[in-house]
């Protein structure tokens, strides 16, 4: 249980997906002109890699790992088939994009119509991928600390995502020279908040 | 031959390496670029990499472009560029086992590259399979000059080296001076690109917002 939690902890602010590795920084950039979408592609984040995340670690655990497939027959413990990870990964992420896509489309139109593009676009998000790839890497011990990774990792981007939001509705006023203005200003933007973030990188827990 | 290098391929392969540049200007594949610019070798490997991949899953998809359905094209367009990805990351594992340590989850997020995506939706499905092939080049060559770009930088103030090499005399250290260690960290990747941004659109004033 208490693994649990400094996994949680841990991924939001010492490994954030956004300040520590750059993952899904398209969207991140491409999204957060203001906090009401991100706040929401924030949400979908979270949901589709708690989702995801889980289905991957069962994935990789009962059928990819070498000698994972010993349950099927003894014979086959030598098998090792994870050089199909990316294709299974992205497969399973893909599907479950879709189902999410439809099941906002019909529960929360308003919000379908602000995340547009964006939506099916979270299959190529970067921060979904990474989370998979990153928890195969990191091989977790049970299902309930692949899920509480996933939980942290989203909640993470969300709060990075939200949070450039934020400073780039008050930055709308001020005076940018021309060159800088709109992406430059947002990367050293962004550079700034992931100095601030590197703080935490000295957390033990 | 002439066929081969008409204006149109020559302006769809010059266009990525500087006004319609991937990462300054498409706002593309900004994820992997920033991650792997610690050093030059990862650069160099990662931009080689996504060069090679960008251009053949132009082409497959150029030559499908005709019988994907509509409805399925993001799947199919994702199968394509994992299969390729995953033979890349497996000859780079047999090859050149200690830069893909380095690259570690990186080459596998070569998948989710928006670079791919982009170029895959906006160019191979409505183009010619050889004018696709030319446009995975250039816009591979124009993320891979930029990747380049930023880890020299990083590695040479941050380590005093280039590809591993010390190029920093010793008598240099010796005087005072120290290895920048700020550059190792991540967000001093995004300054420096936010640096070529800035060169690059004082210079070309049309590409500048607003």
């Amino acid at each position: 249980m208490e693994n649990i939690v400094s996994i949680f902890v841990k991924s939001i602010f010492v490994d954030n997906m956004i300040f520590a590795f750059f993952l899904g920084m398209c969207s991140y950039l491409a999204v957060s002109k203001n906090v009401k979408t991100s706040l929401g592609l924030g949400v979908a984040v979270i949901f589709v890699l708690v989702i995801t995340l889980p289905i991957n670690y069962l994935l990789e655990v009962h059928i990819l790992k070498e000698g994972a497939l010993a349950w099927i027959h003894p014979a086959f413990k030598s098998l090792d088939l994870s050089y199909l990870a990316f294709i299974l990964f992205i497969a399973v992420i893909a599907a479950m994009t879709q189902l999410v896509e439809m099941a906002v489309e019909k529960f929360s139109p308003s919000l379908y119509a602000s995340l547009g593009i964006f939506l099916p676009l979270i299959a190529v998000n970067c921060a979904i991928m990474g989370g998979s790839l990153f928890m195969q890497q990191r091989a977790f011990n049970n299902v309930g600390e692949a899920t509480s990774y996933a939980m942290g990792s989203g909640v993470g981007w969300m709060l990075a995502i939200v949070g450039l939001a934020a400073i780039r509705e008050k930055m709308e006023y001020s005076d940018v020279p021309a060159p800088l203005r709109g992406l430059g200003i947002t990367f050293i933007t962004v550079a700034l908040m992931g100095l601030a973030f590197m703080c935490f990188s000295g957390l033990k827990i | 031959m002439s066929k081969l290098i008409s204006e149109k391929t020559k302006e769809v392969f010059l266009g990525p390496l500087s006004k319609n540049n991937p990462i300054t200007v498409q706002v593309l594949g900004i994820c992997s670029a920033l991650a792997v610019t610690s050093k030059l070798e990862p650069a160099l490997v990662m931009g080689i990499s996504v060069t090679i991949i960008v251009a053949f899953s132009n082409v497959i998809i150029s030559l499908l472009r005709n019988t994907i359905p509509n409805r399925i094209r993001i799947i199919v367009q994702l199968v394509v560029v994992a299969a390729l990805v995953t033979v890349v990351s497996e000859i780079l594992k047999a090859y050149a086992y200690d830069v893909s340590v380095q690259l570690s989850v990186y080459i596998g997020l070569i998948i989710t590259n928006c670079i791919l995506m982009g170029r895959l939706e906006a160019f191979a499905m409505g183009n010619k399979p050889w004018e696709s092939f030319v446009d995975g080049l250039g816009n591979g060559f124009g993320y891979a000059w930029i990747l380049v770009a930023v880890a020299f930088v990083r590695e040479l103030l941050g380590s005093g080296s280039l590809l591993g090499f010390k190029v920093i005399p010793q008598s240099v250290y010796d005087a005072g001076y120290m290895n920048n260690g700020l550059m190792m960290m991540p967000p001093m990747a995004l300054i420096i690109v936010a640096c070529i941004i800035w060169i690059h659109r004082a210079r070309n004033k049309d590409l500048q917002e607003k």
